[in-house]
């Protein structure tokens, strides 16, 4: 028989009757809707860490030291590398050399340094750090008051929350909650503030006398240029652009700045850098070395390759790469248990599909036997139970899939609602992607296509001398 | 007018060859020996009537012929086909296209309407599906049933179910008709109509028809030939005369 044909049948067998036929196939839907239903709540949660873990650019993210400075994350690549004296220097063309490697988007310096900034006539000491542009985007903004920076060169400043709070001479009450950023950011928002710095100043030969100088003086004009360099105080005015309530900064430590200006205009102002004093002794050149490069890479599986071809330029690197393996790992593992959960209700509805087509066996087991005897072959009559459990499988499929996503859906608005209420914004904790969808109704039509395997053969093995006595 | 049997021998070649055939079953501590070595031959054309009362074996050896059942032991031979060499598939393509078959209770689907019961053989057989609604159309409006299309088996008499099912049974041109009681069930006035559309088929087709019935009279009516079955042993097979027009014996014997 063809395909066509058992399909039809099919389909007019199950509608004689509808009843119980229709219950099985909604029990194929609802196992089918629970596997959906948990699966995409899994890839959902899985999105949304992703998500974070993206914006907090902390696992994408690529901190490479010279190994100069003796100041290596991993013992082991202290031990094995070149010795700190042989290793290269992570200046400027070094940068740009990483900046080219396949898969980076880019490298920046780490500039930061304490300096004083002036509100209001008062003094304040904090650490500054420059935010490259593409920081725009980091998930710590989310919450900020006012704008990001307007180019990488304005003269403009983010406070964070804590050191706005300062400014304002608001001492966090024991206890109590924090001052919330919009209180902090109202009255600073706009403002100038004075910073003072130190700038390094490479010495040209001529202009000695009108600048302190870190290095005697004498004798230097017939070195090259920059193997000695000034320190000159300067100050600039900044403009408060924007208060953020989360913090930045938060991978430093100690060593977290309080205060971010745009990295270029860091590094335009050529502030002296507490690294700068290892200069004074090295033999190094006269270009500015930097302690930390950060190197974004597109993706964070391509951390560790990245990684590796910066180690073989002779620099110490460090990541946080594992952490994203093992958070997929986690998620491989709660996809799999959520799975098997959902295909639990399915296995239960396979039993169905069984039960209901062996019970159509024994009533129609007189049919089975007309149908032999006029000529129906065994491949016939178990294509035709084959195709009845099939049948059911798509359709059971099909709602299934409906229905999940529709009981996804609906959590998803639940967890958004309570979300609100808590004062977070809302998030897409759902997802139902298109092998997900393509996946279940296959799945669903395989389950009932194993489950009418059994009937079937049971069918098509009925004799018909006896199937046709049988009243 | 010559007898339809002499004249079947003399053009018909052997159709149906059973050979010391035998169908046991076994029911608890018995045997039943329900066919017990029957050997048997068909010419192609004749009608047969096979006779015996009710647990003779007539049935059982219909369908040893049929292919619906396999035997014991001995052979059954159609058409220079050793039955028992074909493949479960095999026998189902034999029951499909060499052998038509007519039942007591009609053995229609009752979930299916005339048009889709008579077509049903042409699904198994994978005529495309253009030409099926036309040959199964045209199938029962042989056995007068154009209006009765679209209706269910329930919907009709015994005498219109058996007029359906032997529409069916011809829908693949069969050489052989196998009839088991197929008048078991009607009144004796749509019998005699089913057994004229039998007989038609017998004499304007050349189906070979072998009919299983415990009415000697309905066979001495329309068969050309009786054999005779008691405790699944053949007991007797006569040749029998009969007046096309009239219906009436004319003779016989051994």
């Amino acid at each position: 028989m063809k395909t066509y044909d058992m399909a039809e049948l099919a389909v007019r067998n199950l509608r004689e009757s509808i009843l119980r036929n229709s219950l099985t196939t909604v029990g194929i839907s609802v196992g089918v809707a629970s596997l959906v239903a948990m699966l995409s709540l899994g890839i959902g949660l899985q999105q949304l860490a992703g998500r974070r873990l993206q914006k907090s650019g902390l696992f994408d993210t690529v901190v490479v030291t010279s190994r100069r400075d003796l100041r290596g994350f991993n013992r082991d690549q202290e031990e094995n590398g070149p010795s700190p004296a042989e290793s290269p220097v992570l200046n400027e063309p070094a940068r740009q050399k990483i900046a080219q490697l396949p898969d980076v988007l880019e490298a920046y310096p780490d500039i930061r340094f304490i300096t004083e900034l002036r509100y209001e006539d008062k003094p304040y000491l904090t650490m500054m750090a420059g935010l490259p542009f593409s920081a725009k985007n980091n998930d710590a903004f989310d919450g900020m008051q006012g704008t990001f920076f307007s180019s990488d060169t304005a003269p403009e400043i983010i406070l964070q929350k804590s050191f706005a709070a300062q400014l304002l001479g608001k001492t966090p009450k024991t206890g109590g909650e924090e001052a919330g950023v919009q209180e902090v950011a109202k009255p600073l928002l706009g403002k100038q503030l004075t910073m003072r710095y130190a700038e390094r100043t490479a010495t040209p030969a001529t202009d000695l006398t009108t600048k302190k100088d870190a290095q005697p003086a004498d004798s230097e004009s017939s070195k090259p240029v920059g193997t000695s360099y000034s320190v000159v105080s300067h100050e600039v005015s900044l403009k408060v652009v924007g208060v953020c309530d989360l913090d930045p900064d938060s991978m430093r430590g100690q060593a977290r700045a309080r205060v971010f200006l745009p990295l270029k205009l860091a590094q335009n102002l050529h502030v002296m850098q507490p690294s700068d004093l290892r200069d004074t002794t090295s033999m190094a050149g006269g270009a500015p070395a930097y302690t930390t490069v950060e190197v974004h890479v597109k993706s964070p599986t391509q951390v560790q390759t990245v990684e590796n071809a910066i180690k073989k330029m002779g620099f110490n690197t460090f990541s946080i790469v594992d952490a994203t393996r093992s958070l997929r790992q986690f998620f491989a593992v709660l996809d799999l248990f959520l799975g098997i959960f959902g295909s639990l209700a399915l296995a239960v509805a396979s039993i169905g599909i069984i039960n209901t087509l062996v019970m159509a066996i024994l009533e129609r087991r007189r049919e089975i036997g007309i149908m032999k005897a006029i000529g129906a072959s065994d491949g016939d009559v178990k294509g035709l139970f084959f195709a009845e459990a099939g049948v059911m499988g798509v359709f059971g499929g099909v709602v299934g899939v409906a229905l999940g996503w529709t009981i996804g859906r609906v959590i998803n608005l639940g967890t958004n609602v309570y979300l609100k209420r808590q004062h977070f914004p809302p998030e897409q904790i759902w997802f139902v992607p298109w092998w997900l969808v393509i996946g279940a109704i296959a799945f669903a039509i395989v389950v009932s296509l194993l489950s009418g395997l059994y009937p079937a053969s049971r069918a098509a093995r009925l004799d018909p001398v006896q199937a046709l006595r049988y009243e | 007018m010559p007898t339809r049997q002499g004249e079947s021998s003399l053009k018909g070649s052997i159709a149906i060859r059973t050979d010391n055939v035998c169908r046991y079953y076994p029911m608890g501590e018995t045997l039943i020996r329900a066919v017990d070595g029957i050997s048997v031959q068909v010419a192609s054309g004749e009608f047969v009537a096979l006779l015996g009362t009710s647990g003779s074996g007539k049935s059982s050896l219909l369908n040893l012929i049929a292919g619906l059942d396999r035997p014991s032991s001995g052979t059954v031979v159609v058409e220079e086909n050793d039955l028992a060499k074909f493949s479960r598939e095999g026998l189902a393509q034999y029951r499909l296209h060499t052998v038509g078959m007519v039942f007591q209770s009609f053995n229609l689907i009752p979930s299916m309407t005339l048009l889709e019961n008579v077509e049903l053989p042409l699904r198994f057989a994978e005529v495309d599906r253009g030409k099926r609604a036309g040959l199964a159309m045209q199938a029962l409006d042989r056995v007068g049933l154009s209006a009765r299309l679209r209706h269910r088996p329930a919907e009709l008499s015994g005498g219109e179910q058996q007029r359906a099912s032997l529409a069916r049974a011809l829908i693949n041109q069969p050489r052989f008709l196998l009839a088991d009681e197929p008048t078991g069930n009607l009144d004796s006035q749509t019998g005699t109509e089913i057994m004229n559309f039998i007989r038609e088929f017998n004499e304007s087709l050349g189906m070979t028809i072998i009919m299983v019935t415990h009415e000697r009279t309905l066979a001495e009516r329309y068969a050309s030939r009786m054999i005779f079955l008691a405790d699944g042993k053949l007991v007797g097979d006569q040749s029998n005369v009969v007046s096309a027009t009239t219906g009436q014996t004319r003779g016989g014997g051994l």
